[in-house]
């Protein structure tokens, strides 16, 4: 795609029919979230849609991010929204090294200032910046740099939103999340590990479409898709309200399908989007394949007892941990929320300006 | 080695969602016969138990209309045996479904030609016939 063409031009240049256009134009507001009842305007607004350049970071982090969004439904429908966005820099996917591919950063930062968007995966370590450096630039010092022209972060992974693994006891090399060094950039956290292919496609769908930053919740994430909780949307739902639980992986409950909370299932205190999106093309999800959800979309899951400890028991669940946790996630979501709102302020000033 | 399907695990779970969903259709299909515009039913937006898509599809069963778009990878689109009540299958080139619709209309818009593909086609047959 031309940076002179808009989305519109480029698709028809390619042979795209309205016909196929409107069907991208379906299957990129469910892919959002959006009712079906917004199709038109969807449509409208990626007609005219430029096409934006995007920086991409990997840090302190295994590649499961990357990997789960390369993974994602292969063409033709979702590939269009790659085809849509300038990936600029990407150190495991581009063909380029070294020195030629920070010059390719340099260039895209310098050519698209204010307007580009910085995506991160993995998070930053901070005790001793020398643990993790790429071309023999830190972490740290390379997101600064990075963040300082941005239009907007998105963070991918609970790494980059959380700290993530690397950031679990004792946190060996101080690892940190994006919002923790870069306070004054529009953040979006899509958090999750990895976060699911299409909510990473759905966020950059949005920016495409709208050229804005969702609406977030307390913790910086999309609420189109961290709106609700794993557990409202489960399935199996029915069996928790009935006082129905597989008490083992082999029990008579969990051949029946019944509610994994006694086996350590998180869905209570998760949000995320994985009982309606789901995962492998929309297949299942982890307590669909009898695997009770480990709140991996969730701040230091890692820390917050045994994945197989039901909430009652473990660390997220006594009733001193409830209430301090409650106490603490009111404080930080009202904080959060006047943090992402003014950032959401100033990011549509200036992009009214 | 036994196969899958020695393993004796049973999907009969429930949501609850399937009924609410057919009374959504039923009150869809009565505004639009008395006037009113049409609705169209995301299936990746409510919970759905593993079997329960597939309840709600034989419970609409198969009508007079099927078609198939070829655009971007193919779309399926049938009407059920309730006319105006549509399912809408959008697959990718890879043959994966993408997204799911219940379209209650009394046409698809994608069945429709659309004037912009009109106006192209307009084009072309013209720069045949002068060649």
């Amino acid at each position: 795609m031309r940076k002179d063409q808009n989305l519109g031009e480029y698709l028809r240049s390619q042979g795209v029919s309205r016909r196929g256009f409107l069907k991208f134009c379906s299957a990129t507001a469910s892919l959002m979230a959006l009712p079906p009842s917004a199709v038109a305007q969807v449509a409208e607004a990626l007609a005219a849609a430029r096409r934006p350049s995007v920086i991409w970071l990997s840090f302190q982090e295994c590649t499961g991010c990357t990997e789960s969004l390369t993974r994602s439904h292969s063409p033709t429908v979702e590939s269009l929204i790659f085809d849509a966005i300038s990936l600029d820099y990407h150190h495991t996917l581009q063909a380029a090294a070294g020195h030629g591919a920070e010059a390719a950063r340099e260039a895209a930062q310098e050519e698209n200032k204010g307007e580009y968007i910085l995506v991160v995966d993995g998070s930053i370590p901070v005790d001793n910046p020398a643990y993790s450096t790429i071309a023999g630039i830190s972490n740290l010092d390379m997101l600064k740099d990075s963040a300082k022209d941005c239009f907007a972060i998105v963070s991918v992974g609970t790494c980059a939103a959380f700290g993530g693994l690397p950031g679990a006891a004792p946190n060996p090399t101080g690892a940190v999340a994006v919002s923790d060094i870069i306070t004054d950039k529009p953040i979006i956290n899509v958090s999750g590990c990895p976060p699911i292919p299409v909510v990473i496609t759905g966020v950059l769908a949005h920016f495409l479409t709208f050229g804005t930053i969702p609406e977030l919740d307390a913790l910086g994430r999309p609420t189109a898709f961290f709106g609700q909780n794993i557990h409202d949307r489960c399935y199996r739902r029915p069996f928790y309200e009935r006082g129905e639980f597989a008490e083992t992986f082999d029990d008579e409950g969990a051949r029946k399908g019944w509610c994994l909370y006694k086996l350590g299932c998180k869905g209570p205190i998760t949000y995320n989007a994985c009982a309606t999106v789901k995962w492998n093309q929309g297949m299942g999800f982890p307590i669909q394949a009898g695997h009770g959800c480990i709140a991996c979309s969730e701040p230091r899951f890692w820390d917050k007892g045994g994945f197989y400890d039901a909430l009652s028991t473990g660390d997220w669940g006594t009733r001193e941990a409830l209430l301090g946790a409650a106490g603490a996630g009111a404080a930080l979501g009202v904080a959060s929320a006047i943090r992402a709102r003014s950032r959401k302020k100033k990011a549509m000033a200036e992009e009214e300006a | 080695m036994s196969s899958l399907d020695t393993i004796p695990v049973t999907t009969e779970v429930a949501t609850g969602n399937v009924e609410p969903l057919l009374h959504e259709i039923r009150h869809a299909l009565k505004r639009l016969a008395g006037g009113e515009q049409g609705t169209t039913i995301d299936l990746k937006s409510l919970p759905l138990a593993p079997g329960e898509e597939e309840r709600i599809e034989a419970t609409l069963g198969t009508g007079e209309v099927r078609a198939e778009v070829d655009a971007l990878g193919p779309t399926l689109i049938r009407e059920t045996s309730y006319p105006g009540v549509w399912l809408i299958t959008h697959k990718n080139a890879d043959n994966a479904v993408v997204a799911r619709f219940i379209e209650v209309t009394y046409i698809p818009e994608l069945l429709r030609s659309q004037p912009e593909d009109i106006d192209a086609g307009i084009d072309r047959l013209e720069s045949e016939l002068r060649t």
